[in-house]
């Protein structure tokens, strides 16, 4: 049978594991995010935290996949649920490239745009979400596109604790010595990092502030 | 809030003993005391490092004195919230600071709105300004600051700090970096528009005839000391030796073009 015959018969089945992958890395965007960003404007406010905050971020992408899945596990609500697993340790790895970009886009802000909007009373909060945010918002989305295609690959290993995904027919196919098996996880895996880092790179370039 | 007693001209900035030294102990500026009356043009004239810069940093309370104390409107600066304080005090930097990502028109009006403006008011106070500064609004007000030429920033910088109509406006080598015939049009027109605004004015530069051509009294730095405060007459007349030195090389440019 040939990898078409393959795929075709199959359609229905690799369709629902993309789409039980792309909830996976989905969700753990959202929650990188959410947790990446502030962190990231933490560690450019507040250069005493930014070795605690990018060392654990630096630690969390050294432990092996598996291994942290493992280490997880018998945490009480997290090891509950097989997803909610998943993409806990998911963002954990998620984190660093969103985390860094931040501080460096904050910090790359030029300074004189900084000293007039305080010289022009705006307060801290206003200078972050008017200034710094909107004129680093390509920077972040350079970290959350390297953090997506990152997820992306990583996200196959969930289907080691069951929670789906594409993983599920690379894990199969090891197990059955079928290439095709591992072929229907991998493709589509490596087509949606790319489409995933095609449209972020292109929302990217929209964002660039103009010089 | 300023006291009667102190005469026809009334003191709107004031520096007393003031003194202004980094964390590392480097000291940028010590003792120095100087008033500003209502609606003059103080220019803070030195080199590079003679702490012009921080005095101005102190009176819109973007670096507090370490020593002394700076009033305006005869109130510490640490006793203003520095929010108020900066609304009240409009503030034009070198290289602008205009906001890369905001068109002209929201640049302009960023302290309207900061305010509370109602739009139909902010929208009208910008098409105002930008006339104001020689900018006619049809063709500038969409437009981004990458846009614009750097004599057309400066004027956008301008009309942004003269947006909520602050009494006080601080300048900090506003045309520094304009080629010099751009320099010179927009030093004239500013004087033009200084005479009918009637603001008190601070302006650094290092530049001799800038301090001649704008000031009604010219602050002389030097090694973070006030040398001496005179009236630009005074200025070209003072036997200072520092003020002396900036006149006589204004000279050695007169005799290099009659020579020619």
């Amino acid at each position: 049978m040939s990898l078409t015959d393959f795929f075709s018969r199959h359609a229905n089945e690799i369709l629902q594991a993309t789409l039980e992958h792309v909830w996976l890395v989905g969700a753990t965007m959202l929650l990188a995010i959410a947790i990446g960003v502030p962190l990231g404007v933490l560690v450019a406010r507040r250069p005493w935290l930014s070795r605690p905050i990018l060392g654990s971020a630096n630690i969390a992408e050294t432990i092996p996949s598996l291994a942290l899945l493992g280490f997880l596990l018998p945490v009480p609500w997290l090891g509950d649920r097989a997803d909610r697993l998943a993409i806990t340790a998911l963002t954990l790895y998620a984190l660093l490239p969103i985390i860094r970009n931040t501080a460096a886009g904050i910090a790359g802000v030029d300074p004189a745009v900084r000293e007039a909007a305080r010289g022009m009373g705006m307060t801290q909060r206003q200078i972050l979400f008017h200034v710094e945010l909107p004129l680093s918002l390509s920077t972040v989305l350079a970290g959350v596109r390297v953090a997506t295609v990152l997820t992306i690959g990583i996200a196959t290993i969930a289907a080691a604790v069951g929670a789906g995904g594409l993983g599920e027919f690379i894990f199969r196919g090891l197990a059955m010595v079928n290439n095709q098996l591992i072929l229907a996880g991998a493709i589509p895996a490596a087509a949606l990092a790319l489409g995933a880092d095609f449209l972020l790179s292109v929302l990217e370039r929209r964002l660039r502030p103009a010089r | 809030m300023s006291d009667a007693t102190s005469g026809r001209l009334e003191t709107i900035i004031e520096f007393r003993n003031v003194g202004y030294r980094l964390p590392d102990g480097n000291e940028l500026l010590h003792g120095v005391s100087f008033m500003v009356p209502r609606g003059e043009t103080l220019v803070l004239l030195g080199r590079s490092g003679a702490g012009k810069t921080t005095a101005l940093k102190l009176i819109n309370r973007l670096t507090e004195p370490s020593g002394g104390e700076v009033l305006i409107e005869g109130r510490r600066t640490t006793d203003w919230d520095p929010i108020a304080l900066r609304r009240r005090v409009g503030y034009v930097i070198q290289e602008t600071g205009l906001f890369p990502h905001y068109t002209v028109e929201q640049n302009v009006s960023l302290v309207p709105r900061l305010e509370g403006w109602p739009t139909g008011r902010i929208r009208s106070r910008a098409r105002e300004l930008l006339a104001l500064v020689g900018l006619d609004p049809a063709q500038f007000l969409e437009r981004y600051p990458h846009e614009l030429s750097g004599g057309q920033r400066q004027r956008v910088g301008v009309a942004r700090a003269l947006a909520a109509d602050p009494p006080i406006l601080l300048m900090d080598e506003p045309f520094g970096a304009l080629d010099p015939l751009t320099r010179m049009e927009i030093r004239r027109e500013f004087v033009a528009l200084q005479e009918r605004l009637g603001k008190t004015i601070v302006i650094v530069t290092h530049d001799t005839s800038e301090a001649l051509l704008l000031g009604t009294r010219i602050a002389l730095f030097e090694a973070g000391a006030l040398r001496g405060i005179y009236s630009p007459r005074e200025f070209l007349l003072s036997s200072e030796p520092v003020a002396s030195a900036y006149v006589s090389q204004l000279h050695t440019l007169e005799e290099f073009e009659r020579g020619k």
